[in-house]
């Protein structure tokens, strides 16, 4: 009964989430902050895992190929499938669910203790729309520009990994980055990671907006934005792979 | 002029308001004190409109503001100001750009006169250079006064203060008061403040409403708490030792 209670509630902030703005000037400001804070921060965290995730991949690859009737492009064409397909939207999703979730969480949480969301909705202004809808407006335009760096950031990081182990020529995995290549599946990344960004911001501002209490509670807030991002990011990630690749 | 009129607020089984009717006026500085727990926040926060209460209404001059739909009462809000116990500043924003906020979201002034409002506010709580700074970089009694001065900076017609003087020391407290009061007169707004600070009612309190266990217990001018015989007043306002002789002189005399 209580999810039930939650999610409506959740589906109330998000009406008055999208309601109109109330000045846009102020909200176009607001999204370039958010912009930075949530994305332009994020780009060193993603170029870090992307690139050592890459190369993981690319070795666990090649020491898993063991048949020589294996062509040795696959491993270039394994690196850069995981990368696209799963790592660079799904991985990186949950990681910045873990940075960016709880950094919204927080925010919001200890707006609501310390009165500044009171004091936002006593000048008038409606507090859901102006502190949630950049979050949300900056996550999703700049979400897809992270899971394309994380991407060839992550195939470089292959490559890398093949020029120092040597387990494979440069050539072939070359080679395997650019065999038999679909396009479809970097939109199919793009739609999840578009989902995603939108679940990152909106659940954890629910957990950081209706906190009670004091820091102790933020925290949990904070903690508690993780936990259901996570999970609904893996949810959804199972119900759009079946609706889009099936 | 602000008047509650039999206003009810529960939460739960628990009633924490009940059947308060109380009429506030302009340009005086209404006070509204009580001891920890009596009502008197969940009151305030129905005054502006941060609780519905259950029953009763709420005008702000001939307007019911309680029953007012979303947009209606957003206007209204515009004409409010609100300081609050910990100064709610935004923590991000500068100390002018906190005063300045109200002037973005709901003028079309220039950021030039905006900066200057927001100056001429700064000026009004005596803090002029301290725009640049961060809220976290500032005292607690220049926090207060950075909440008066973004309280009035849309120059509002009501003023609402949540226990401007907790935490203060006694001389800063006098000095919040004072501008509390100077402020109320010049602008000519309806000024109500929560507090449960002595000194306050004593310097300040044009019209006292005394909230005991959820009810209205009592209300007056700070003058007439001397000569009140209300025993649970008595009790909350002669607490102390220096109180209490004070009382008794008064009655002797």
């Amino acid at each position: 009964m209580n999810i039930l209670i939650q999610i409506g509630k959740y589906f109330i902030l998000l009406s008055k989430v999208f309601a109109k703005p109330e000045k846009q000037s102020v909200y176009y400001k607001q999204i370039v902050k958010e912009v930075h804070s949530l994305g332009l921060n994020s780009i060193g965290i993603v170029v870090i895992i992307s690139a050592f995730m890459g190369a993981v991949i690319t070795l666990q690859t090649a020491y898993n190929m063991e048949n020589p009737m294996l062509p040795l492009y696959l491993i270039g064409l394994g690196c850069r499938d995981s990368m696209i397909l799963e790592f660079s939207s799904t991985m990186i999703a949950l990681i910045l669910a873990g940075k960016v979730g709880s950094s919204i969480a927080s925010e919001l949480g200890t707006m609501r203790v310390t009165e500044q969301i009171d004091a936002l909705e006593i000048m008038g202004v409606n507090s859901a729309s102006y502190l949630i809808l950049p979050k949300i407006i900056a996550a999703v335009f700049f979400n897809p520009i992270l899971t394309i760096i994380s991407i060839i950031v992550g195939v470089f990081g292959g490559w890398i990994a093949v020029l120092a182990t040597g387990v494979v020529s440069s050539e072939y995995f070359i080679i395997g980055i650019q065999y038999a290549f679909i396009p479809f599946y970097v939109t199919y990344a793009m739609v999840k990671t578009v989902f995603f960004a939108f679940i990152i911001t909106s659940v954890s501002s629910f957990h950081g907006y209706f906190v009670k209490g004091g820091s102790i509670e933020v925290g949990r807030a904070s903690t508690k934005a993780v936990v259901y991002s996570s999970i609904v990011i893996l949810l959804f990630n199972v119900i759009l792979t079946q609706l889009l690749l099936s | 002029m602000i008047e509650a009129i039999n206003i009810s607020k529960s939460f739960g089984n628990l009633k924490v308001l009940d059947n308060i009717s109380v009429k506030f006026d302009q340009g005086k500085t209404n006070l509204v004190i009580g001891q920890s727990g009596s009502g008197k926040t969940v009151f305030l926060k129905c005054l502006v409109g941060l609780f519905d209460p259950d029953e009763g209404s709420v005008m702000y001059d001939d307007i019911v503001f309680n029953k007012l739909p979303f947009k209606a009462k957003k206007k209204i809000r515009q004409k409010v100001g609100m300081m609050f116990q910990g100064g709610a500043l935004f923590d991000s924003a500068t100390v002018l750009e906190n005063i300045m906020y109200p002037l973005d979201m709901f003028t079309q002034l220039s950021l030039q006169e905006k900066k200057e409002r927001a100056r001429f506010c700064l000026d009004r709580v005596d803090i002029k250079d301290a725009g640049h700074l961060f809220p976290a970089e500032i005292s607690g009694g220049m926090q207060k006064r950075v909440a008066l001065a973004r309280a009035i900076a849309l120059n509002p017609d009501y003023l609402f203060c949540d226990e401007p003087n907790s935490g203060l020391d006694p001389k800063t407290a006098i000095l919040i008061d004072a501008l509390i009061k100077e402020i109320t007169e010049e602008f000519n707004m309806t000024t109500i403040v929560n507090t449960h600070d002595m000194n306050s009612v004593m310097e300040i309190g044009d019209k006292v409403v005394f909230i005991y266990q959820g009810r209205k217990s009592w209300e007056g001018s700070n003058k007439d708490i001397l000569d009140s015989s209300n025993e649970d007043l008595n009790q909350f306002v002669f607490a102390n030792n220096l109180a209490k002789q004070l009382k008794k002189m008064s009655s002797n005399t």
